[in-house]
């Protein structure tokens, strides 16, 4: 369907958009790539009165990595732009390794890192990635700015948060950890759709397994990580019984729902399958990242 | 500000011409290429970003038309289906290679699958069967269960490397 009637805002500047979301912030969507809010009103799911595009904004479109190895990802960076930056992939790889896994090449092009995590879609790869590596959130209004941990940003089903009055002008991550590898894995029913499960993990090798993060996206309404199962690989050898044995955790932990892509039986067969697929991928490239 | 109904000025260069079009902002790009322009070749199936049929190259990277407004693209150098062949009417390599290994049937999700391909070849002139079934998965065909459309990918690899053309 041709999408429903709205007003359309193209501000020049952050605090003319900011303005903006201020005044009309309840019946306001941000527009910046579109490739999740058009759908939706294509769909006739959502009907915002006002559109902000964000398109033209000045400044938010950089890739910066700080002294500490930090990684600064702008509101308007595409997708495509991340995929193909050796920053991203030598400092924040387990963003590199996701990315290939958001949607097809053509939504890529327009598509944007910060506007992926703001959605917040539960079956996509980004908000786990973000959920994994413990990354901030920076919302902007015209009342200052917010740093939000990912473990506080993610509410429930496509909801952040983020208030209608906020920007997610930055998401930043973390500098990466030495002897640290990163792998996604996920099924999903054609190649580019959402995952019927997935899992983003880094897995954190020195002797012994020194830390691991097991996030998983499709498992449920917000991405979640499998506490238990990243605990007990802790202290172990980065091996197949480690691994068997965190997949097992994690397949009686985990509560998935079904739909009409998988049961609930079937998806937690597949987090197990996922989870023991992406720890020995992200062992495998510890040392060779960075 | 702009409001509902309101209307914007926006300048595109398509097929190398530049336009300055005055669309309606919640008008989608693909509706103005159509309906605007008349290039019909940019087909639209399912409008919702799934079908990939309506894909056009932007900045010469693929997009989908109907996942952008058109006030979105002011500023943009689009390709659409017609900007691939000559003026003297020499189809593209891509368009040769599907027409002799006969690629498609009823051809409606032809053009978002020859820009994705010409896309493809130009980041990578040589891709494994793997990739091309990877950067085609975006686009459906309801006919054909894709064999002819990857083998005539692979057509137009070998008839870009005889030809020795970049085209």
């Amino acid at each position: 369907m041709k999408i429903p009637a709205f007003s359309y805002h193209r501000p020049e500047s952050l605090d003319e958009a900011l303005g903006l979301l201020r005044d009309h912030g309840d019946d306001a969507k941000v527009l910046a790539g579109g490739q999740s809010l058009l759908p939706i009103m294509a769909l006739r799911l959502g009907r915002p009165e006002h559109l902000i595009d964000i398109g033209r904004l000045p400044g938010l479109a950089s890739i910066t990595v700080d002294g500490r190895g930090k990684v600064i990802i702008g509101a308007l960076v595409r997708h495509a732009a991340a995929e193909g930056s050796t920053d991203i992939a030598g400092h924040a790889p387990l963003v590199s390794e996701a990315l290939p896994h958001v949607g097809h090449t053509a939504i890529r092009t327009r598509g944007t890192v910060c506007g992926s995590i703001a959605h917040a879609d539960p079956a996509a790869e980004l908000p786990a990635v973000a959920l994994a590596t413990d990354a901030i959130m920076v919302a902007e209004s015209s009342d200052g700015v917010r740093h939000i941990r990912a473990s506080d940003f993610f509410e429930g089903y496509l909801q952040t948060a983020l208030r209608p009055d906020e920007l997610l002008t930055e998401v930043r991550f973390p500098p990466w950890p030495d002897n640290t590898g990163a792998a996604v894995s996920e099924v999903s029913r054609r190649h580019g759709d959402f995952a019927m499960m997935g899992v983003a993990c880094t897995i954190s090798v020195a002797d012994e397994i020194t830390a691991a993060a097991l996030s998983f996206f499709g498992a449920d309404s917000i991405p979640i990580r499998a506490t238990e199962a990243e605990q007990s690989l802790v202290g172990r050898q980065p091996d197949g019984d480690a691994f068997d044995d965190a997949a097992k955790i994690v397949m009686s932990t985990l509560q998935p729902g079904a739909d009409l892509h998988a049961s609930a039986a079937h998806r937690r067969h597949l987090a197990g399958v996922v989870t023991r697929r992406a720890l020995a991928e992200a062992t495998s490239r510890i040392g060779a990242m960075a | 500000m702009t409001l509902a109904g309101d209307t914007l000025t926006i300048s595109v260069t398509v097929n190398g011409e530049t336009t300055e079009l005055t669309v309606e902002t919640r008008r989608m790009l693909s509706d103005v290429i159509r309906d605007d322009l008349g290039l019909t070749g940019t087909h639209l199936g399912c409008e919702h970003g799934v079908c990939g049929a309506c894909t056009i190259l932007l900045d010469g990277r693929p997009a989908r038309s109907c996942l952008m407004l058109a006030a979105q693209a002011d500023g943009s150098e689009i390709t659409t289906i017609e900007g691939l062949a000559s003026t003297d009417g020499t189809m593209h390599p891509v368009q040769q290679a599907m027409h002799d290994s006969h690629g498609f049937q009823c051809a409606f999700c032809a053009s978002g699958f020859m820009l994705t391909t010409v896309a493809l070849l130009a980041a990578e002139p040589k891709p494994s069967r793997e990739r091309i079934r990877r950067e085609l998965s975006g686009n459906l065909c309801r006919c054909t269960g894709y064999q002819s459309i990857i083998d005539g990918v692979e057509t137009a690899v070998a008839l870009i490397d005889t030809e020795g053309s970049d085209r």
